[in-house]
């Protein structure tokens, strides 16, 4: 059964796709039109009810929310592909710690980051500056406790690549290109050894590939867009 | 092995990981934490939780934060007693995921900044934002019309028995209808959420909990 997976193919659908890579599932992308507020028509809050992406469909199973699905499929196909739960309930402990880690103290800073350096300037919306400073400086913080962590561990979760490091990828990626701040990764030397190592694995390189951000002359024409 | 818990007994993040152990019975130590004080962001503190917050757990040589991280580790290991806090199957425990994933993103920022405007800087002597507190609730009226439709169609969030999907509502909402004057109606005024919450509120694990806090 191929899993259908909803949403735009970049940013936090990204997170999903990855893992589907890493965990040798096969899947097909279904489009979602944010830039036409797709995700907040009636037919798409019948699949996801608070109107955000991705959402997943496995035959009659529908799933949402981004760490959800990742933690689903990493469990159910546990012994295919990469391990990205740790071998022991207590290395378990330690991905969760860090996946939560990764949605309550990074996502936020590097999300509004995120809408105000990119998509607002790219869609003709002067960007604030207040709030980018305000954001970064968050960031920064959060990046030094990951730097602290990063050099006693080799991964976030203990010596094992997991689902904690995984679920970065996404925004740290729009961070060090499009948002062209890859010194926030680069000042920090086990953060950048750390990002180097996940950032070339053949399961990114692969989404990087099949399912490339929007470069900025595609982003202009659009001017509904809704975050 | 008795888990140490770090926070103060009254703080909502704290008082979810309690829940769970109260539902698992896993005995368990209050360290407090004196977040007025500032505590929480003291170098002794920052070397059990780098960014400062609570709740935190001791067991052993294990250690971990992040209250959601911490009911998931103890709602597997204990899976076998108490109540099935991740569901009864892969596809049940994705859905309760998911559930805890909406708390987290849809439900927990919003009752964040509204306690924060309207409990705690008052009582730091500092003035709330009013307009940005209006602004929060509007959408956690949205929220729970969301969980209201769900609730029609569900005895519990994530299907038809009780788990951690629900318990991590239950620090927050319990603030909704006390602590936070006015806006027990979000959940009053919606018949399937009131239902849902007179059920939940009412566990033996809570009212300990309740007891605990001597509340």
């Amino acid at each position: 059964m191929v899993v259908k997976v909803y949403g735009c193919p970049f940013a936090s659908p990204r997170r999903v796709l990855v893992c589907l890579v890493e965990k040798e599932i096969e899947f097909e992308t279904v489009p979602v039109d944010l830039f036409k507020a797709e995700h907040k028509g009636p037919e798409f809050l019948k699949l996801q009810p608070f109107g955000t992406v991705p959402v997943t469909q496995d035959g009659d199973y529908t799933l949402y929310e981004s760490r959800a699905i990742i933690r689903h499929y990493a469990e159910k196909y546990k012994s295919q592909g990469t391990n990205l739960l740790g071998k022991t309930i207590e290395e378990k402990g330690q991905v969760e710690n860090w996946l939560e880690v990764e949605a309550h103290n990074f996502h936020p800073p590097i999300f509004n980051l995120t809408v105000e350096s990119l998509f607002h300037p790219m869609l003709g919306i002067p960007g604030d500056e207040k709030l980018i400073k305000e954001n970064e400086e968050k960031l920064a913080k959060v990046l030094d406790v990951y730097e602290e962590r990063l050099s006693k561990n080799k991964y976030l979760a203990g010596d094992f690549f997991s689902l904690a490091d995984l679920s970065q990828l996404p925004f740290t990626e729009l961070l060090v290109s499009l948002m062209e701040k890859q010194y926030m990764i680069r000042n920090r030397k086990h953060v950048s050894a750390w990002w180097d190592d996940i950032s070339n694995r053949p399961s990114w390189k692969k989404v990087l590939d099949l399912y490339p951000a929007p470069d900025s002359k595609n982003w202009t024409r659009f001017n509904n867009f809704h975050v | 092995m008795v888990v140490k818990v770090y926070g103060p007994v009254r703080a909502a993040c704290p008082q979810g990981v309690l829940a769970c152990l109260l539902e698992k019975d896993v005995e368990f130590e209050i360290v407090h934490v004196d977040l007025d004080s500032g505590e929480q962001k003291k170098p002794h503190f920052l070397l059990r939780q780098p960014f400062g917050q609570v709740p935190a757990i001791e067991d052993g040589d294990l250690k971990l934060f992040e209250s959601r991280a911490i009911i998931r580790y103890y709602a597997a290991k204990y899976e076998d007693r108490g109540p099935k806090l991740l569901g009864k199957s892969l596809e049940e425990r994705a859905v309760v995921d998911q559930w805890v994933e909406v708390e987290a993103h849809n439900f927990n920022d919003l009752f964040y900044t509204l306690v924060l405007q309207l409990v705690i800087l008052p009582r730091m002597g500092q003035p709330g934002d009013l307009a940005l507190a209006r602004s929060c609730e509007q959408k956690l009226e949205k929220v729970f019309d969301i969980y209201e439709q769900r609730l029609s169609n569900s005895t519990y969030l994530a299907g038809d028995s009780f788990t951690l999907a629900d318990l991590t509502h239950l620090p927050a909402i319990r603030y909704l209808m006390t602590d936070a004057g006015g806006l027990a109606h979000l959940v009053t005024q919606r018949k399937h959420v009131n239902a849902w919450w007179q059920a939940i509120s009412t566990r033996s694990a809570w009212k300990k909990l309740m007891n605990l806090a001597n509340y």
